[in-house]
């Protein structure tokens, strides 16, 4: 799977900034080039402003004269830690629901299917905020009220794969012959539902990354000094006009992120199932 | 199709009652006091206790949201909390700007989405359509709020060719539609693109090119009609990525409309206000989603109504 990957540009592209990104994020204290929460005297102009990039600031300072490289290099970890952590829990949540769904089917499809109607019809945005607002955003919390957001799709994916493959002989056979249902759902449905599942794990963990990045910006995400990058260019936005780079540099390595999960993502479409076709066609 | 859309028209309505009940719960569990929030810190403790007896704060959770529902069924979204006016009337007041935006944005997403999958499809597999794939991919991987900036820096800051957000000429209303169009747009154009190819393929096309006639007229009479139409049920999807996407997009424009509404009143608290948004925005998401539905079938027979 890795060599099919690596054999298409796009998806190559992709891997490369995900594995320098996880690098970053693990090796973040010692490759900072500046500690990320000092707050220096040095790092403002003559009229208190941020510096702008090069010099001893490699991608110069924000308004607190911080250095913003370091800034960003810690902030891979939160974006990473989020994306992972958050998108893992609505994987799982997700392709739990839909499975019990599409097994038992009934009452039990109806009423979880209509609750995942329910949660299709939330404004997602403003159901993250309310519930960023309820509690208060530490990274766990960002990341599980993003999680309760994400899951829905992922559920839907699954409860259809689910319905048909119940539908199919060999399901057919091992509920006639009386098998544990668990013991069904894990040994014979699980495997085949799997490339879905990896598939749309991806290309989850870009839909994470950006709305931890928008909830971050909007202030109801990761709280400063914690630097998120969305919450740099929260933090940031009112100079944009003559500081650019503070929002410049953040937003780009949010697009990157998002970015390689898409690209990655769809590569594993591909690769794994060409019948799976999403919204993205 | 009539027992179809009758049993949608039902299920819609239940989805939007299901809506009401776990907003209502949601915003129970804000540990903001909304009393306390209107009385001010100077306030006594009387004085909030006074203001919480008269808001019905202090009855159970459940004859609030009877009171709410009761209420909602005569087409009374309550009063605001911060503002002196009827929540119903705010949101009137803010919706056309916010329809208008979205109406916009609609046609931004077309424009640019549809061009650039038919441009890609018949391009397949040279650079052309490498790049505007690309294209595509970051346009559905940037958030809205770091497009927004930028796209302000450029044109209205350095450019000076818009103004720097605001709200009232056609001038203002162009960086925020693109801004909320470009991720629909990037959508639009993959579909576009693979609905294109599909359809090129097919053996109508064969038979025209056979007749000889000229590629162009094949391209715009046989093959974008068929192109397009399935592409034009995902309008009504569209409609939930607009309402969360009007938040971003509004507070970063200064755009009056019911997204800043709704991200000024969580910063305040203003209970009733969430409220009456969500509910707006759930109930066009739902019709949004049905018109989709409903759609779908009329544009191709072979897709049947159970």
């Amino acid at each position: 799977m890795l060599s099919e990957l690596l054999r298409r540009p796009r998806a190559a592209f992709g891997l490369v900034i995900i594995v320098a990104m996880v690098l970053c994020a693990i090796f973040a204290p010692w490759i900072m080039p500046q500690d990320p929460f000092e707050q220096s005297f040095d790092g403002l102009d003559l009229m208190g402003g941020p510096l702008p990039p090069g010099g001893e600031y490699l991608l110069g300072t924000d308004l607190l004269g911080r250095d913003l490289a370091s800034r960003l290099i810690l902030g891979t970890r939160t974006s990473l830690t989020i994306g992972v952590l958050a998108n893992g829990v609505a994987v799982m949540l997700g392709a739990a629901v839909g499975i019990t769904a599409g097994y038992f089917g009934g009452w039990t499809a109806a009423i979880l299917m209509r609750f995942t109607d329910l949660m299709m019809a939330f404004p997602a945005l403003l159901l993250a905020i309310v519930l960023a607002a309820i509690f208060q955003p530490s990274l766990l919390i960002v990341a599980l009220v993003i999680a309760m957001v994400n899951w829905v799709q992922m559920s839907r994916v699954i409860y259809t794969e689910t319905r048909s493959l119940v539908e199919r002989d060999f399901i057919q056979v091992q509920r006639s012959i009386g098998s544990n249902p668990i013991r069904i759902l894990i040994k014979h449905l699980l495997p085949h539902l799997l490339s879905s599942i990896i598939v749309f794990g991806t290309l989850g963990i870009s839909t994470t990354v950006l709305l931890e990045a928008t909830l971050s910006f909007l202030g109801v995400g990761v709280q400063p000094p914690m630097p998120s990058w969305g919450n740099i260019i929260f933090e940031n936005q009112t100079y944009f006009s003559t500081a650019p780079w503070l929002v410049f540099f953040p937003g780009l390595l949010i697009v990157l992120l998002a970015l390689a999960f898409n690209l990655v993502g769809d590569a594993l479409r591909d690769i794994l199932d060409p019948t799976l076709k999403g919204r993205h066609g | 199709m009539t027992g179809y859309l009758i049993r949608r028209l039902f299920e819609s309505a239940l989805i939007l009652l299901g809506i009401t009940f776990v907003t209502f719960v949601l915003l129970y569990l804000v540990p903001a006091d909304p009393a306390r929030q209107i009385a001010g810190r100077a306030a006594t403790a009387a004085t909030v206790a006074n203001i919480r007896d008269q808001l019905g704060l202090n009855d159970p959770l459940f004859i609030q949201y009877f009171r709410y529902l009761s209420n909602l069924f005569q087409g009374d979204l309550g009063r605001s909390y911060m503002q002196r006016a009827e929540v119903s009337s705010l949101i009137a007041s803010r919706l056309p700007a916010s329809l208008l935006l979205m109406v916009s944005a609609i046609v931004t997403e077309l424009i640019i989405g549809l061009t650039i999958g038919i441009v890609a499809a018949l391009r397949r597999n040279k650079p052309v359509d490498h790049t505007l794939m690309i294209f595509s991919f970051i346009s559905i991987s940037a958030p809205q709020f770091v497009i927004g900036i930028l796209l302000l820096y450029v044109f209205a800051v350095q450019l000076g060719w818009f103004p720097i957000g605001g709200y009232g000429t056609f001038a203002h209303l162009v960086l925020p539609s693109i801004t909320l169009g470009l991720l629909g747009a990037g959508w639009y154009s993959r579909m576009m693109r693979s609905s294109m190819i599909e359809v090129l393929g097919q053996d109508f096309v064969r038979t025209a090119r056979a007749k000889g006639l000229s590629k162009l007229r094949i391209i715009i009479r046989h093959v974008m009609p068929n192109a397009i139409l399935p592409i034009i049920a995902m309008i009504g999807i569209d409609i939930g990525l607009f309402m969360s996407g009007i938040v971003v997009v509004e507070s970063v424009f200064g755009w009056p409309g019911i997204g800043q509404l709704a991200w000024q009143a969580i910063q305040r608290v203003d209970i009733p206000v969430i409220m009456g948004v969500t509910m707006v925005s759930a109930t066009a998401i739902v019709l949004g989603n049905l018109l989709a539905d409903l759609v779908t079938p009329l544009i191709d027979p072979r897709i049947k109504t159970k």
